[in-house]
């Protein structure tokens, strides 16, 4: 087969195409062409509709191709076809967050981090199929594994769980602060009152402590 | 930057010791236990005065605030030949509330890419339901923790009354629901603040505020805010106000 034919059979293919289309998916439609080398061609189509102007591209995303139109023509398709607003609360993108980060991941470790109970959260996530079960956890209970989705990919715009940001990580010798010995007064023996004058700093105010690492800004 | 006010799913205590670390400009790294125990702990009263529903989780770490706050007014253990000096009783806490904010700041980046995606469009396989999309204007969460700082500083603004006489004052929510609509009915917005105005005592103040929670669940209001902590604007929702007796019977 012409190269040239086998382009125009990949832009075919992803015209009509309403999900990613893999490059291995591809390879095994079209037979003439090898997964490597659909990325060439696809990139020398996204050159082509540059130049000639077109109102859409191929992107990558969800480990495949898909024709996307351009941001700016969102206003019109949204005239168009009316999609019902589907973003997602703070409380379901947290946990969304956390199980992305950490998959495969318990429903107990995740309540860990949130210190709130996540079911009904889980259970709406399940529900948009943007979390799945993945198997259970070898130990007491075999408790139930949570991981994302192609559906969570597509729904961000990520090509694969590489492109996450990376997490802010604070460094554990950031927490390494150890209490000064501070002289103590206790029970004043006249008013009963316990003398606070000698520690209010770390009460009121934290430990003003020397030993400590500066800490980055919060 | 004006966004609405959803009440839902409560979050939880480490959510409430963020806001208030958040608000009170504190230092994560070296939390003043007293203060923070004590503003955690009037929000927890408020909370259960306003009759929300305190999950188990917000008392437990009550309990852990003060029992940290305790720990740091005794001396520390001197164990014998152990050159180590104690932890700081606060360090667990700080890196619980370290890591989940790791993972708030990494919701808010995933929410803008899903506002940046939003706008791409691809072949759209299942017929897509006609749904009317409610206003899809950029709305922030805030949460409700906005609105009771707003009425934690309305009840601290009521003049102490001394209570010499018992008077039988009830006041109903469905009372203060048709007093609140009335007010609306040639007015486009008020200020929170001017919600609480005429109230006498802590009891109708709480009324009103409960009145208030029930419009906006009720949609019949939105609750704004122009930016943090800024002054709250109560608006009219133009489609729901009803004649004045329509709102009576929701109590």
């Amino acid at each position: 087969m012409e190269r040239d034919e086998i382009k125009r059979i990949i832009e075919a293919l992803l015209f009509v195409s309403d999900k990613p289309v893999s490059a291995d998916t591809l390879q095994d439609v079209i037979k003439g062409v090898e997964s490597t080398e659909v990325r060439v061609i696809v990139e020398e189509l996204n050159g082509e509709y540059a130049s000639s102007g077109r109102a859409f591209r191929i992107k990558e995303i969800a480990g495949g191709f898909q024709m996307m139109t351009d941001p700016v023509y969102s206003q019109w398709i949204s005239a168009l076809y009316k999609r019902p607003a589907d973003k997602l609360t703070g409380p379901a993108l947290e946990t969304l967050a956390i199980i992305a980060y950490k998959q495969p991941i318990t429903r107990s470790d995740m309540e860990a981090i949130r210190g709130v109970n996540v079911d009904g959260v889980l259970h709406t996530l399940e529900e948009r199929m943007l979390i799945k079960t993945r198997g259970r956890l070898e130990a007491p209970g075999r408790p139930i594994l949570y991981g994302t989705t192609t559906d969570f990919l597509k729904h961000f715009g990520l090509k694969s769980l590489e492109e996450l940001p990376k997490l802010k990580e604070f460094q554990e010798s950031d927490l390494d602060f150890v209490r000064e010995e501070k002289t103590r007064q206790v029970i004043d023996k006249e008013t009963g009152k316990l003398h606070e004058t000698t520690i209010p700093d770390m009460i009121t105010e934290g430990t003003k402590d020397d030993n400590r690492e500066t800490a980055p800004q919060s | 930057m004006s966004y609405k006010v959803k009440l839902e799913v409560f979050e939880g205590p480490l959510d409430l010791l963020l806001y208030l670390i958040k608000k009170e400009e504190l230092d994560i790294y070296d939390i003043p236990v007293a203060k923070i125990t004590d503003q955690y702990l009037e929000y927890l009263e408020l909370m259960q005065l306003l009759d929300l529903g305190i999950a188990g989780e917000f008392l437990v770490m009550a309990a852990t605030l003060i029992h940290i706050k305790s720990k740091m007014l005794l001396p520390p253990d001197q164990v014998e030949g152990d050159d180590k000096e104690e932890a700081d009783p606060r360090a667990e806490l700080v890196r619980r509330l370290l890591e989940y904010k790791k993972f708030k700041e990494a919701a808010v980046e995933l929410h803008q890419m899903e506002s940046q995606h939003k706008h791409f469009f691809a072949r759209v396989g299942v017929t897509v339901p006609e749904t009317k999309t409610p206003a899809p204007d950029e709305y922030f969460e805030a949460s409700l923790f906005d609105l009771i700082t707003a009425f934690t500083k309305v009840l601290k603004d009521i003049p102490r009354e001394v209570f010499h006489q018992v008077v039988k004052d009830e006041f109903t929510v469905s009372e203060k629901i048709h007093d609140i609509l009335h007010f609306f009915v040639d007015r486009q917005s008020m200020f929170f603040a001017d919600l609480f105005k005429k109230a006498r005592n802590k009891i109708e103040l709480i009324t009103i505020f409960l009145a208030l929670l029930e419009l906006i669940r009720l949609k019949e209001v939105v609750v704004v805010q122009s930016a943090t902590f800024a002054d709250i604007e109560i608006i009219k929702n133009a489609e729901a106000i009803k004649p004045a007796d329509g709102a009576a019977q929701s109590q």
